[in-house]
């Protein structure tokens, strides 16, 4: 059985976007998308509220047409799990400025706390490996994730994925808009790029 | 009757996927992704063999509806190719594209509608069109080579221009007859 986690996942997700610089981030529904929140709004950032399985596609779309900049692809256990197809793809796609990081609480924390597949030894890492990410790994401490964070800053030759293990639990939510016309806009503009 | 110099709807007609091709990029598509099928074989090889685009294979088809979402929000044009049993797979992801109105332009060819072998492609032929309907994206239906030229124009226009979610079903009579 692997060890229970101790991780705080909001602290995690700040010690991981510390120093995010131009990096942008997709955050995926449910917690990951309170999480990013959390540490401060900002333009470039693109939450989802639905599109479950998409966050790391969209991740992809992004990074393809945004060669110069990091993305991050920033989810859940959940949402990753339902487009496991997806580390294919984007294995198959190689984008060199590609990170997928996994907020993994080993259960569905949006409905319920159900257990989920990672906490039943279901590996995302080695999965992704698989797929022929160029890099992976999975960090459960504080110090870990600093580490990853700054892992992430580097260059990479192909995209990577990372399992950050959590406590299960659902801290206050910090709701972001859920007008996704907005962020979307709000979005394109951080890029330069006028609304229709 | 022979003739050296066919016309210009013969070529046309033999040569619908170049048009589109010509359309496509003409529209300034810089990422297309697919999950093949047999109709969009001579798009994908050309845009394959394109090095100005990104092309992207699928294991299913809502990955190509994210996809595209992405590359908007990064400023590129995208396009998305599948045959008619893929839609099925598609449709909460289009809720994407439906509730941030991300331009999305799709190329369906139909199976399960004109002179099919396989019983199994009847069922979500049935349900393409009402499904993509019933999701809020607009549908439009090609049966001829010249049709089909004119209404994926069109429809770039309407999904890059006008942020727009458009389907446009490619008519099994237009394909051909699948040998089995």
């Amino acid at each position: 059985m692997p060890m229970q986690a101790q991780l705080d996942r909001r602290a995690a997700v700040a010690a991981l976007l510390k120093d995010r610089k131009d990096m942008l981030v997709v955050s995926g529904l449910g917690s990951p998308t309170y999480d990013l929140h959390s540490v401060g709004d900002h333009d470039g950032n693109f939450y989802l509220w639905g599109a479950m399985g998409g966050a790391a596609l969209i991740g992809l779309g992004l990074a393809q047409a945004q060669p110069g900049k990091r993305v991050l692809a920033l989810t859940g256990d959940g949402e990753q799990l339902m487009g496991l197809g997806g580390l294919a793809t984007i294995g198959v796609a190689r984008p060199r400025n590609l990170d997928i990081v996994v907020i993994d609480n080993q259960h569905f924390g949006e409905t319920g706390m159900q257990a989920s597949h990672t906490g039943r030894g279901v590996d995302l890492t080695a999965i992704a490996a698989a797929c022929g990410f160029a890099a992976v790994g999975t960090a459960r401490t504080l110090e870990a994730v600093q580490r990853l964070a700054a892992q992430i800053a580097e260059p990479s030759d192909g995209p990577r994925l990372f399992v950050v293990k959590v406590l299960a639990e659902n801290p206050p939510r910090s709701l972001p808009s859920r007008d996704a016309v907005f962020i979307k806009n709000r979005f394109r503009a951080h890029l330069g790029f006028a609304a229709a | 009757m022979h003739s050296p110099q066919p016309n210009l709807d013969t070529r046309t007609s033999d040569d619908w996927p170049s048009q589109l091709y010509r359309i496509l990029k003409a529209a300034d598509v810089r990422q297309m992704s697919y999950v093949p099928d047999a109709g969009h074989s001579q798009l994908i090889r050309l845009f394959s063999a394109d090095s100005d685009v990104t092309t992207n294979v699928l294991t299913t088809e809502e990955e190509g509806v994210a996809i595209a979402a992405g590359a908007w929000l990064g400023g590129q044009r995208s396009v998305l190719l599948m045959q008619s049993s893929g839609v099925g797979n598609c449709i909460n992801m289009l809720s994407l594209s439906a509730i941030g109105r991300f331009p999305l332009l799709m190329l369906v060819t139909m199976r399960g509608e004109w002179a099919e072998f396989n019983p199994w492609q009847v069922p979500m032929s049935r349900a393409t069109q009402p499904s993509l309907e019933a999701i809020g994206l607009k549908v439009m239906r090609a049966e001829t080579p010249e049709d089909l030229v004119e209404t994926v124009e069109s429809a770039a226009s309407l999904a890059y221009d006008s942020d727009q979610q458009i389907a446009v079903l490619i008519g099994q009579r237009l394909i051909g007859k699948k040998k089995w």
